[in-house]
């Protein structure tokens, strides 16, 4: 479904604040993986993200979606293969505009936009039932602006929009990191049930350690730009945060270094 | 009684700046960007329109060509800003200053008569019943095509791409698209203001925009202020410009009438909405400052 082929992405090239953010990345993900992404600060997640989703391009290395290479596309048109959600729950949203707005928007992902109407009766009464769904009581609220909701409601607002319009891959970008931990379980659950009733192929960042381990049926951790640890299947379930952490140890040789994953844990 | 009597003039610009006001709206307020293209595409709509019909043109191809007229001033600046990566304020300044030197040119002076005598216009200052006729017309027309616009597929992209261009280019829209039609939206009814403005005060002038995009941004902080109160709806604050540019109008008129020096005008044009756009900002401050919201409750 998703393919990175020798990813090679390298920032401020040539100065002192030469950065190599990804060096030499492969990863394939099989249709319907769930696979969970953690990694120490410049690890290169977010790069690894910004580069599928087509915010940077690769220096070298090609980006391939069920197939299909989407290395030089612009952001604007992949986004019909993808699905987003971001770490600020402010970013996946237009804030002015209605719930039923934003969800209209994200349905017409990767189709043309003409001057038919924005939204229509029908799509109403679909995203109701929808919103229902998430068990937040948004189906009620519906023309109220994004903006008056709390940063949980948004994110899994969002999350129903990274849905919609049936993505090939869900690239989930630390989406919990700026919710209370309450939150982010809910949240957490929303997503869980989303990727499941969907079918998604997802790709989720994490610096829980313990929510990487919990979720999806795959996980990789990201170091210096490279995968160290790829996990996957029974393997995987038997995991535990201080397993992690010392295939880390034997893997590059140094401490964990994510103040915010350690005392995550 | 004098006052009265101006009264209906005063309206008369009023919905003309008013219908220019929804122009600078449509950049300053849904694609949040303050475009200075209009000071001079409100001069070339006047200019092409002039010119036409001293030529021989039909009056409604006149306009039509004045708005389309705008409608190229606003693709110049957004290509300015999207192919050449230039600050969409400087792209305005630079299409400003191309469009003076081409307003000339259109023209062949600084100023062109048109009167209303030798011409057939739509509307005139000299018939101010029928003038406010066809404005109010235009007004609730533009008012009713922009409101269906903006509830459409294509409208609502525009409108997410003021808001938040990283979300909307995730949603798979072209934000470059999408600002260059909102800009050349704006333009073209900018341009159409000045095909009005034209007719009405009979002449055109290479330094009738000048200060324009101040006035059309009076117009919006005044119509806001004035419907602040009122359940919001787009049509409603397409409305409240409008109402925002008659009352800026009004304000002008009596300025005049009480002997004020009119001089000092454009000046106290700019520190009214220097004020506006800076309250909520001072708002703010205060807020943080001293943890009290609008209402008195803590902010712990």
């Amino acid at each position: 479904m998703l393919e990175l082929q020798n990813i090679k992405k390298v920032f401020y090239p040539g100065t002192v604040n030469e950065k190599v953010a990804l060096c030499d990345l492969n990863l394939t993900l099989e249709d319907g993986d769930f696979v969970t992404v953690i990694g120490g600060n410049g690890a290169g997640k977010s790069t690894m993200q910004n580069i599928i989703s087509g915010v940077f391009r690769p220096d070298e290395g090609r980006v391939l979606i069920d197939g299909i290479d989407v290395t030089s596309l612009p952001e604007y048109k992949r986004a019909k293969y993808l699905g987003r959600v971001f770490q600020d729950p402010s970013m996946g949203t237009a804030a002015d505009m209605q719930i039923e707005e934003n969800l209209a928007l994200a349905h017409r992902r990767g189709k043309h936009r003409t001057l038919r109407p924005g939204i229509t009766k029908k799509e109403r009464e679909e995203y109701r039932k929808l919103l229902e769904e998430l068990g937040l009581g948004l189906e009620n609220r519906m023309s109220a602006k994004v903006g008056l909701l709390s940063g949980g409601q948004r994110q899994a607002l969002t999350l129903l929009m990274a849905s919609l319009s049936c993505p090939k891959l869900l690239l989930l970008d630390e989406h919990t990191a700026a919710l209370d931990p309450k939150t982010a379980v809910k949240v957490l659950e929303i997503t869980d049930r989303i990727v499941k009733e969907n079918h998604l192929t997802t790709l989720m960042i994490t610096h829980n350690m313990r929510d990487a381990i919990a979720y999806g049926n795959r996980l990789i951790m990201l170091h210096e730009g490279r995968i160290i640890i790829d996990v996957s299947g029974e393997e995987k379930k038997g995991l535990t945060v201080e397993d992690l952490l010392a295939l880390f140890t034997k893997a590059s040789g140094s401490v964990f270094a994510s103040d915010r994953a350690i005392l995550s844990k | 009684m004098e006052f009265l009597s101006a009264l209906p003039g005063t309206v008369a610009q009023g919905l003309i700046w008013g219908i220019m006001a929804i122009g600078v709206y449509i950049t300053y307020k849904i694609l949040d960007i303050a475009d200075l293209t209009v000071d001079g595409s409100i001069c070339t709509g006047a200019a092409v329109c002039t010119m036409l019909i001293v030529n021989g043109s039909p009056v409604w191809l006149a306009m039509l060509l004045a708005t389309l007229a705008g409608v190229l001033a606003g693709m110049l600046t957004g290509a300015l800003h999207i192919l050449l990566g230039i600050p969409a304020i400087l792209s305005g300044i630079l299409t400003q200053l191309i469009l003076w030197s081409v307003n000339l040119k259109i023209m062949g002076k600084a100023n062109q008569a048109l009167s209303a005598r030798k011409y057939d216009v739509l509307l005139s200052q000299m018939e101010i019943g029928p003038a406010l006729v066809v404005l109010a017309l235009c007004v609730v027309l533009l008012v009713v095509l922009l409101y269906l616009f903006f509830g459409t597929e294509l409208g609502a992209g525009i409108r997410a791409t003021g808001i938040n261009p990283a979300m909307s280019r995730a949603q798979g829209i072209h934000t470059d698209v999408t600002k260059l039609i909102g800009l050349a939206l704006s333009n073209g009814i900018v341009a159409f203001a000045g095909a009005l403005l034209c007719q009405y005060q009979g002449y055109s002038d290479i330094s009738m925009g000048r200060g324009a995009v101040v006035i059309g941004l009076a117009a919006v902080v005044i119509g806001e202020a004035v419907i602040s109160k009122l359940p919001q709806n787009f049509a409603l604050r397409l409305s409240g410009v409008i109402i925002g540019a008659v009352i800026y109008y009004i304000v002008y008129q009596i300025i005049v009438l009480i002997g004020l020096d009119t001089d000092l005008l454009k000046m106290f044009s700019a520190i009214v909405v220097a004020v506006f756009l800076g309250i909520p900002y001072l708002k703010g401050k205060v807020v943080a400052r001293f943890g009290i919201r609008k209402g008195g409750k803590k902010n712990a």
